[in-house]
């Protein structure tokens, strides 16, 4: 048992939504026990400034943010180092999903906005927005998922949160392309033997299947509504 | 871009109508949720329409401005987010986020309905800063309402983190808050009008917005069972005439009082 | 792939003919769905003699070819459509067109008139000025989205005055109706031109054309009810009939 009453390799209680956003042409929440995101998608669309474009493939544009309320201490609003590492790390682990070049010469931008923080930040979003692209229409050979797994008090977990991650060992985040079964980010802090970090992850992958058949089933209920009153 | 025709939003004005059939003097549904961020001392998200805005409100504890030793500091800080709107980017400020923020914080300030002095810990030297945090998540028009309405919420909502005095210096215990609420007496709202093709319309949609002529916000308040006013905004390339500002009033008196009924206190 | 691309829009055309009509439940495919093996046709591709979904929408199966009709998502320019653009700029011997979709697209001179024209003497605004709305079809569509527009057909024109409504492009198959059912309603009620435009512009002129702006706007948020066509019908039959328009 875990300090949150958690089995070793489960989940926090999840909640997902597609189309939460009027403006965005897509949009999703994605809530992992207390961290919470949304993200909303724009595009394609034409390049702003053009010389950016690129002529055969749409470029993928991220943006990870945070709220000044999402932390215990007030975060100062604006990008930071962190901030931009992030966004990175997430437009590289969409990428080998979207089919780029159905739009060349465009952009698809997916601003993320994580209003709760607690551990997993970067996984919430990468949830959130690989369901707002799928929402936007963006061509896509699968969704992402995400979650991570470490280590605490010596023990391998799940889903690290809370004191778990204040106290923890260590981190480690994946995201996950179900289809060809690719890890398509994969980040590390702490220390572990070898055996420990393969045990880690194929735990994270577990999690990742997990978040996977809640993505495809949120996402099919958003557009069966309609299918269902046609009848 | 191409985008629908803003004469039709005129045209169907005239003819005593709006776009979602609204009455000239009626809001949208609002629905207003508190403690929606654990993470923040007080939070609120507020819908109105499909407009939405979340308020965080986060306390620390910081020096008192030398022109007023004895008292507490609030900050109001407003993002657009990005996903909001097509029209927000990322960088600095927008003049009409930062237009929010202050249009919020004066409302909030001018009702003196924070007993400021009570927020001071030790005069001259420690008081407790108040940053209200706003973000928009979705832009469907009148955002000053809906960021007003949330912002109050959540000072209401707020509970004070513990203090830890140690021999020369203070701490801040975010683990364990308080029971203690902020110094709060009355609720002070901002209600938005606009004019398009010479009508008054209360609580604007966003494509109401791009075809007004001018904008009117106006801040009321209750004090001991009478409603004082204590903010004003105009916005927009247009004007009001005096007998329409005498309007707006009413109807910012009445529209006031229905919205101050959704706030919950504590 | 020309002919494939062909064969579907013939198809997509015949099936949202059938949306109303037919009630049976298709399909909801999202990105990554298993779809069968067969000929990979519009939102699918192809891994290894399976086809695989790519958008969310609705799965088409005609014998050999699977295909996808999407859900969502912005206007992808496609050869044939017939769109509304605004001019946006004019050049020597085209018009830059904006047909609400991250491609601009060219309207050359010879597409657009008839008669000879010496560019030496004539100013270009006198067919198209800037701002002006024209209905025209998509010639051609290049592998790198050089969209080329023509407007040689008959019912290629200027839309002078009216007004402009944008709507979601992937609702557009609904607002048109089965065999233009519903656009042929709304036009005979309200006594309205419309012009509908695959890129989600919908153009409407008439003494009623803010009824008719309703109607549609309406549809376009109904889409998925059954019975959509009786329930507009009986909001433009009251709507006529209390004269609200010009009264109120």
């Amino acid at each position: 048992m875990r300090i949150d009453g958690r089995k070793k390799d489960e989940l926090r209680p999840i909640e997902a939504k597609v189309g939460v956003l009027k403006n965005a042409n897509g949009s999703a929440m994605f809530r992992m026990g207390n961290t919470i995101a949304v993200a909303g998608v724009f595009g394609p669309r034409e390049v702003h400034p053009k010389h950016k474009e690129e002529a055969e493939r749409a470029i993928l544009r991220t943006e990870y943010r945070m709220s000044a309320f999402s932390t215990t201490s007030r975060s100062r609003p604006g990008p930071s180092r962190r901030s931009k590492e992030i966004s990175m790390v997430i437009r590289e682990a969409l990428v080998p999903v979207l089919f780029l070049e159905e739009f060349p010469k465009t952009a698809i931008d997916v601003h993320i906005e994580v209003l709760q923080a607690d551990a997993s930040t970067r996984c919430a979003a990468l949830n959130a927005a690989a369901l707002a692209l799928a929402d936007a229409g963006v061509q896509m050979r699968d969704l992402v998922a995400s979650c991570s797994a470490g280590k605490t008090n010596g023990e391998i977990v799940l889903d690290i949160a809370g004191k778990e991650d204040t106290d923890g060992e260590l981190d480690l985040p994946v995201a996950y392309y179900p289809h060809k079964k690719m890890i398509t980010l994969l980040q590390m802090d702490g220390i572990a033997t070898k055996e420990e970090m393969k045990k880690i992850i194929a735990l994270a992958k577990k999690g990742c299947e997990e978040i996977y058949e809640i993505q495809k089933k949120v996402l099919k209920e958003k557009y069966k509504e309609g299918d269902k009153d046609e009848q | 871009m191409i985008e629908t025709d803003k004469e039709l939003i005129k045209n169907i004005v005239m003819k005593g109508k709006r776009l979602d059939k609204r009455a000239f003097d009626e809001y949208r549904k609002i629905a207003i949720e508190s403690g929606v961020i654990s993470s923040a001392e007080g939070s609120a998200r507020v819908r109105i329409g499909d407009t939405e805005v979340v308020a965080g409100v986060k306390m620390d504890i910081g020096e008192p401005y030398p022109d007023s030793k004895d008292a507490g500091v609030l900050t109001v800080n407003a993002e657009f987010l990005p996903l909001a709107s097509e029209e927000f980017e990322s960088g600095p400020p927008r003049e009409d986020s930062i237009e929010l923020a202050r249009v919020v914080d004066r409302a909030i300030r001018e009702s003196k309905c924070i007993d400021f002095k009570k927020l001071c810990i030790e005069e001259g030297k420690k008081v407790w800063m108040v940053f209200v945090d706003i973000s928009v998540i979705d832009h469907d028009g009148n955002l000053i309402d809906a960021a007003g309405l949330a912002s109050v919420q959540a000072l209401a909502s707020a509970r004070m983190p513990k203090l830890i005095k140690n021999k020369d210096s203070y701490e801040v215990d975010y683990e364990n808050r308080s029971k203690e609420k902020l110094p709060m007496s009355g609720i002070p709202v901002s209600t938005t009008f606009v004019k398009i093709g010479g009508q008054i319309m209360a609580d604007p949609l966003l494509s109401e917005e791009l075809a007004m002529d001018a904008r009117l916000t106006v801040g009321t308040f209750d004090s001991n069972g009478k409603i004082r006013f204590c903010s004003m905004q105009k916005g927009g390339n247009g004007g009001f005439t005096e007998d329409e500002i005498a309007a707006i009033l009413d109807m910012a008196e009445e529209k006031g009082e229905e919205l101050r009924k959704l706030i919950k206190k504590g | 792939m020309g002919d494939v691309m062909e064969e579907e829009s013939e198809i997509i055309e015949e099936k949202t003919e059938t949306i109303e009509k037919e009630e049976k439940i298709r399909k909801v495919v999202i990105p990554g769905d298993m779809l069968g093996t067969g000929r990979a046709g519009h939102g699918t591709y192809e891994e290894n003699g399976t086809v695989y979904s790519k958008v969310v929408g609705l799965m088409e199966k005609r014998d050999e070819l699977i295909f996808v009709i999407p859900l969502c998502g912005i206007y992808n320019p496609k050869r044939g459509d017939g769109v509304i653009g605004r001019i946006d700029e004019i050049s020597f011997s085209k018009w830059i067109v904006d047909i609400n979709s991250p491609y601009q697209a060219v309207l050359p001179l010879s597409e657009a008139v008839d008669e000879f024209v010496d560019l030496t003497k004539t100013d270009l605004t006198r067919f198209f000025s800037y701002n002006d709305m024209v209905f025209a079809e998509i010639s051609s569509v290049t592998k790198t989205k050089s969209v080329q527009l023509s407007m040689k057909d008959r019912k290629c024109r200027k839309l002078r005055g009216g007004r402009l409504i944008k709507v979601t492009p992937a609702k557009v198959p609904r607002i048109i109706g089965r065999g233009g059912s519903m656009v042929e309603m709304v036009k005979e009620l309200t006594g309205t031109q419309i012009v509908v435009g695959q890129n989600g512009l919908v153009w409407v002129k008439g003494d009623n054309e803010d009824i008719a702006a309703e109607a549609v706007l309406e549809i376009e948020q109904k889409s998925h009810i059954h019975g959509l066509t009786d329930q507009i019908k009986n909001m433009l039959t009251e709507k006529m009939q209390k004269g609200d328009i010009n009264e109120n």
